[in-house]
């Protein structure tokens, strides 16, 4: 092939492509298509290959392909910016000294795998805890305790500790994979945050009262309707004052606000607002990012007694986008912690204003 | 004329070398990310694939030494390429050391599998084999591209290494503290992180190269080596070979 055409093939290809000369053992980047040049660099072209990738896969393949004057693949991962970009590569032989060679992005799905993989080790991990402690413990109670009840009762008591938290995640673990299977469908039924929060008021006073928190309300007396599903939007609530009563400690108070109509300059919706604020010690600024993660506890509340899963967010924040709304984290160190629930109004998702008064 | 084909020509040798360092690099970079894989998948084959590709790395070394020793002899540069090639040895004999201590990982990841430990939390390991990692990666691309300011920032990030180390280090001490049966895995455990704690070391000694061939100098202030524990991974205790 005339080398014109060979060029015009390089630049046109739709893929990242390089056009490589081989000359003394060393290849030059001859030539490279705008795709390539996103990836490696603006200033490429007639810079030697070593210089611009390190990949041993890729020189040996490009070995191959120039001993068997064959074509050739291999995988090639790269680092950019501290994350990491996967291909497929293909070089092909086009003649004694030159070859081409373009790239497939495989990173989509390589990290789903990942996350897969993640996702996959933590749970076998927090499984694993309390399974461990209950195996330990049936064995003590087979072999050493056997003649001794008291120590049997408090063998039964931690046992019984052990399980129910397994219980916990197993259900937050459920909760999370049927809210992310609900995730694509919008919710289609008038639901009234109002209501809802009574709701959930009524299943955490019993939390509250042993604790000894105040749980006072503001703007619970309006009626505010959004296109939701109850269920869902009761265990939002649940799960954030639970964490107000549980983090913010005892002997304190949680303030739960319902806000019945703001412009919410981020989704650009009228929108409904409920917040739930504690006085407890707060969260330090660098977890924040981090909280709606799976599995992510601030540091000091990983010990047994709290018991969380570490799911509780992660659950909110699915359920928040499935009703096309957002949570909003705002704290600092020793100033407790508010966390908002921004959820579009019905009308505003119906596209058309209807009163909701 | 004669004068700039022979620089030319050292020029040519000396570039077929650095692509011989880069693909030794490249080879580091996996067995890093490859033991770290192996390690938290439990994937024994994987880490013998790491184990066998030592031998690789091995010799290219041997290669990059040979050809450097026929580069000094043939061409006999003088000042600033003669520390360009002397350069080569030390950062091929770095990533040599840094080879191996990815391939004692692995040895330990094979026989940590015999082994129960109740506190077998894969990931922070992996954390602290992804900083080396990317640290490298930062290194040879200074390298390459006799990149100061980066050369100088991977210096600055063995700090972040030693820290993360000596959190780990502390995280197993507990565990063994807290039960016997996990003093042996913790062991081990411990020693990988040792391992990449050391791999932050060559690759700062990369880096300090990279300064030395831009400025002619090494850098002033001394190292902060900031470990609390001081003990050097017995890296024959897994058996070595
Ligand atoms: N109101 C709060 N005050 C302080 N920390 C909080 C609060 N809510 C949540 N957190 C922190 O966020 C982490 C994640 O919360 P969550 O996802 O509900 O998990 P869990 O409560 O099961 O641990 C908690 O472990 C805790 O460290
Ligand atoms: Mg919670």
């Amino acid at each position: 092939m005339a080398q014109i055409s060979i060029d015009r093939l390089v630049l046109g290809t739709p893929l990242p492509t390089l056009l490589l000369q081989r000359h003394d053992g060393l290849d030059t980047i001859r030539n490279a298509n705008a795709l390539a040049r996103d990836i490696f660099g603006t200033e490429i072209v007639d810079k030697p290959l070593f210089k611009v990738l390190r990949d041993a896969q890729i020189f040996d393949m490009l070995d191959r392909v120039f001993d068997t004057q064959t074509n050739q693949t291999c995988r090639f991962q790269r680092d950019v910016a501290r994350s990491t970009m996967y291909y497929d590569a293909t070089a092909i032989w086009m003649g004694p000294d030159q070859a081409v060679v373009q790239f497939t992005d495989l990173t989509d799905l390589e990290t789903a795998n990942q996350m897969r993989r993640d996702f996959v080790s933590n749970v076998s991990h927090e499984l694993k805890t309390p399974l461990a402690a209950l195996m330990g413990f049936i064995e003590t109670l087979l072999g050493p305790a056997r003649p001794d009840p008291v120590a049997q009762e408090r063998f039964l008591k931690i046992m019984n500790q052990e399980a129910q938290r397994m219980n916990r995640l197993v259900s937050d673990l459920l909760s999370l994979s049927r809210v992310e299977e609900t995730q694509r469908m919008r919710p289609t039924k008038t639901v009234c945050l109002n209501d809802i929060l009574t709701s959930s008021l009524e299943v955490l006073q019993p939390t509250a009262q042993t604790n000894n928190v105040q749980i006072t309300t503001q703007g619970l007396d309006q009626r505010v309707c959004i296109l939701g599903d109850w269920d869902q939007l009761v265990q939002v609530f649940v799960n954030l004052m639970e964490n107000a009563i549980k983090y913010g400690g005892p002997d304190n108070t949680v303030v739960l606000t319902l806000v019945g109509s703001v412009y919410e300059q981020t989704l650009r919706k009228t929108c409904a607002i409920v917040r739930v604020k504690d006085h407890g010690p707060g969260i330090d600024a660098v977890h924040l990012p981090r909280l709606a993660e799976r599995f992510y506890r601030v540091d000091d509340h990983r010990d047994r007694k709290t018991g969380g899963t570490g799911l509780g967010l992660a659950i909110v924040k699915h359920i928040a986008t499935r009703h096309r709304g957002r949570m909003v984290v705002q704290s600092q160190r020793g100033q407790g912690a508010e966390f908002s629930i921004i959820l579009p109004l019905a009308a505003e998702i119906n596209g058309e204003l209807v009163s909701s008064s | 004329m004669v004068n700039n084909h022979i620089a030319s020509a050292f020029d040519r040798d000396l570039d077929k070398i650095q692509a011989q360092i880069m693909k030794m690099g490249g080879l580091v970079e996996t067995a890093i990310r490859d033991a770290a894989t192996a390690y938290e998948l439990r994937d024994l084959d994987l880490a013998a694939k790491v184990r066998a590709n030592d031998k690789t790395i091995d010799q290219i070394e041997e290669t990059i030494n040979d050809e450097c020793s026929k580069l000094i002899a043939l061409r006999a540069p003088t000042a600033i390429d003669l520390r360009l090639v002397l350069s080569v040895f030390k950062v091929s004999s770095n990533l040599e050391r840094i080879g191996d201590y990815a391939k004692n990982m692995a040895k330990r990841t094979i026989v940590l599998e015999g082994l129960a430990n109740s506190h077998d939390r894969r990931l922070g390991l992996k954390r602290l084999a992804r900083e080396v990692e990317l640290m490298l990666k930062d290194a040879l691309d200074a390298y390459v591209n006799r990149d100061l300011d980066l050369a100088r920032d991977v210096i600055a990030r063995d700090m972040d290494i030693d820290q993360m180390y000596n959190a780990l280090f502390r995280e197993f001490l507990t565990y063994m503290m807290e039960d016997p049966r996990n003093i042996t895995p913790c062991m081990h455990l411990h020693f990988m992180a040792k391992n990449l704690e050391r791999m932050g070391d060559h690759v700062t000694t990369i880096a300090e190269q990279v300064v030395f061939l831009v400025t002619g100098q090494r850098d002033e202030d001394e190292r902060d080596k900031g470990d609390m524990t001081s003990s050097d991974p017995e890296m024959s205790k897994t058996s070595k070979g």
